[in-house]
């Protein structure tokens, strides 16, 4: 018997381990209570938490775009308006507002399908740009409906019906289960057997459609799904500040706080734009004042990542420990010592 | 007589769009990257040319002397100290790179200069007029702008096609491996490449800031406008970009004459369209730049 048959005999393939099942019973724990959290702390702590569960969304989202499509998109923010004009103009047809939140992500979702037939058509950075130019046009746009309120921007005035108190709670209940709907769909996606055909694709494209991957459906998946999730993340945003402006939602510091959080989390693993957010939150309270000094700092850093630290906060752990909270890909098990990971190209999921 | 008019304002107009997407068209078509930070780029010579103007009285015209060498410095050491080495990262990095220096670059205008809009003065071409009869008169500074894209794009083929300099950029664009096996400097040729981009970008960004009021947040759009006439005429073709150019330009015109509101969306619209109906541009050609 030779000895690769030898060891065959005791390697197993494995996708969980100790450490990913202890994390996600802390998960679900968190999750509860999360939920409870509304109970215990006030409205001043809740609509913090909205905004950092708003902030994780766009973060997964981009990370879901770029990290495993190699979709790099500079115009998520088209997706951010549409949810939130949407949930407007639903709410005013005499939708519960909070229901029109929920749909308003899908209607971005249906946008989504016509555009990315158009934007399909360029690839890499011309994608990014011509994403862009969406925005733009869609800005444009809605600037020009005076039943949206033209150029000034609109109130959402049907959540005035609850008090303030009842009002914040049911938006951070819905940010809270949006978010977790969300990253499960993306690590359901991912852990399918089409997300190990987009990461074939983001790591060789020429060579994925080669075996068979059929990289534009694959890639319009994502895109949809990230339309969603953008379109979530507009209208739990207008849920909160109940207030939308064409040029601040359509804006493209959006895409700048995107790629800044996913950066610094780690491009192309799931666990990274989570732990980017946290950052960007934690960051965005403390020097959020400071104008466009932060936002010259934000951007400093980024380009810094790219070129020092391309594989973020989280892609540098991995590297170093072999460890994953959250199993997305297959590793071996039962060898005698842990195979070390020199993985520099992303944590494929082969 | 008003539409001919918009037409003609359209053409000239396109002009300046050439310009500003010569230097966006020649990064990719000879490194593949798609510089987000073009117009901002475009924008900083403008400022740097009005502050010249406030502190030593200098036209715009004389600032330039100063201005684009500068800007072919700062070309240079993009490519070298931001673009290449971001490159081991994939091939996606220079694009956010750019996109993050983007940000630095409207937001730094921001802080020295405030969000106020001002304008350049180009002195007697400000008010020279062509007049071609009682009611269309071509602007002395439109036309000049429109001759330099003219001259710009032969001068850049004409590089392109007859110069060593330019075989070994397109040697370096189509396999930049195999140039180095004949003695090309891939990364010198891109370097230079970078330098003549972001001079045409300050150039194009120098006659905009003369054309019509700026202020730090104009970057972007012209960008975008760069970006919309590479795309409607053609990647890889220099002469697709001056007909992409006054296709995007007559289009903005054209919409402003029938509502104001309308002049660039109707610019964004004939993008969209052409990108839907019309993949390859109007210039659609297999040859890189």
């Amino acid at each position: 018997m030779s000895a690769g048959a030898a060891l065959a005999g005791q390697v197993t393939i494995q996708r969980w381990d100790r450490l990913s099942r202890l994390f996600t019973g802390v998960v679900l724990l968190l999750l509860v209570g999360l939920t409870l959290l509304p109970m215990a702390y006030g409205p001043a702590t809740t609509d913090k938490l909205t905004t950092l569960f708003v902030l994780i969304i766009l973060a997964v989202m981009w990370n879901a775009l770029a990290g495993f499509g190699g979709l790099v998109s500079v115009g998520q923010q088209a997706f951010i308006g549409i949810g939130a004009y949407a949930t407007i103009a639903l709410s005013e047809q005499g939708i519960n507002a909070y229901v029109a939140v929920v749909l308003a992500a899908l209607v971005a979702g249906l946008i989504a399908l016509p555009t990315s037939f158009l934007v399909f058509r360029l690839s890499g950075g011309q994608f990014a740009i011509g994403m862009w130019v969406v925005a733009e046009a869609l800005r444009l746009v809605v600037g020009q409906f005076e039943s949206l309120g033209g150029g000034t921007g609109k109130s959402l005035t049907t959540l005035n019906v609850y008090e303030p108190a009842v009002r914040q709670a049911n938006t951070y209940w819905l940010a809270l289960a949006l978010m977790a709907i969300l990253l499960t769909l993306v690590l359901v996606l991912l852990r399918s057997r089409l997300g190990s055909a987009l990461q074939a694709i983001r790591d060789d494209e020429v060579g994925a459609a080669s075996l068979g991957v059929r990289v534009t459906s694959a890639k319009r998946l994502l895109f949809l799904l990230a339309a969603v999730g953008c379109g979530a993340a507009g209208a739990l945003l207008v849920a909160q500040t109940l207030r939308v402006q064409p040029d601040s939602i359509f804006g493209v510091e959006w895409t700048a706080y995107m790629i800044f959080m996913v950066l610094l989390g780690g491009l192309g693993t799931f666990e990274g734009p989570i732990i980017g957010a946290l950052l960007f939150f934690g960051i965005q309270e403390q020097f959020a004042d400071e104008g466009s000094w932060y936002l010259i700092g934000l951007a400093l850093v980024a380009i810094a990542m790219t070129i020092v630290a391309p594989r973020g906060v989280w892609g540098t752990v991995v590297d170093r420990f072999a460890v994953r909270l959250v199993p997305i890909g297959y590793r071996l098990g039962g060898l005698p010592e842990p195979l070390p990971r020199r993985d520099p190209g992303g944590e494929r999921g082969s | 007589m008003e539409w001919v008019n918009a037409v003609i304002q359209g053409i000239l107009l396109g002009g300046l769009y050439a310009l500003f997407a010569c230097g966006l068209s020649l990064m990719f078509g000879v490194m593949r990257i798609i510089n987000l930070a073009h117009g901002d780029l475009g924008l900083l010579a403008a400022f740097m040319l009005a502050s010249l103007s406030d502190a030593a009285g200098l036209s715009p015209f004389v600032g330039l002397l100063v201005v684009l060498p500068g800007a072919a410095a700062v070309g240079w050491a993009l490519q070298r100290g931001v673009l290449m080495p971001s490159l081991r990262a994939g091939e996606l990095a220079p694009l956010i790179a750019t996109f993050g220096l983007s940000i630095v670059i409207s937001n730094m205008l921001l802080e020295i200069y405030s969000s106020n809009s001002r304008s350049l003065d180009s002195g007697a071409l400000e008010t020279a007029t062509l007049k071609l009869n009682d009611q269309i008169s071509i602007g002395g500074l439109g036309l000049l702008i429109f001759g330099v894209a003219v001259a710009l794009l032969v001068g850049l083929q004409l590089m392109l096609s007859r110069t060593s300099f330019g075989r070994a950029m397109r040697a370096a664009a189509n396999d930049a491996d195999t140039a180095g096996l004949v003695g090309i400097n891939a990364n010198a040729v891109y370097a230079w490449a970078a330098a003549i981009a972001v001079s045409t970008a300050a150039l194009a960004g120098a006659f905009f800031a003369m054309r019509s009021s700026f202020d730090p947040s104009s970057g972007p759009v012209q960008l975008i406008f760069a970006f919309e006439a590479v795309i409607i005429g053609g990647l890889g073709s220099l002469w697709g970009t001056l007909v992409g150019g006054i296709v995007l330009g007559v289009a903005q015109t054209v919409g402003a004459q029938a509502d104001p509101a309308y002049s660039i969306l109707v610019g964004h619209v004939v993008f969209l369209v052409m990108l839907a109906f019309r993949q390859g541009g109007i210039f659609a050609v297999e040859a890189r730049a």
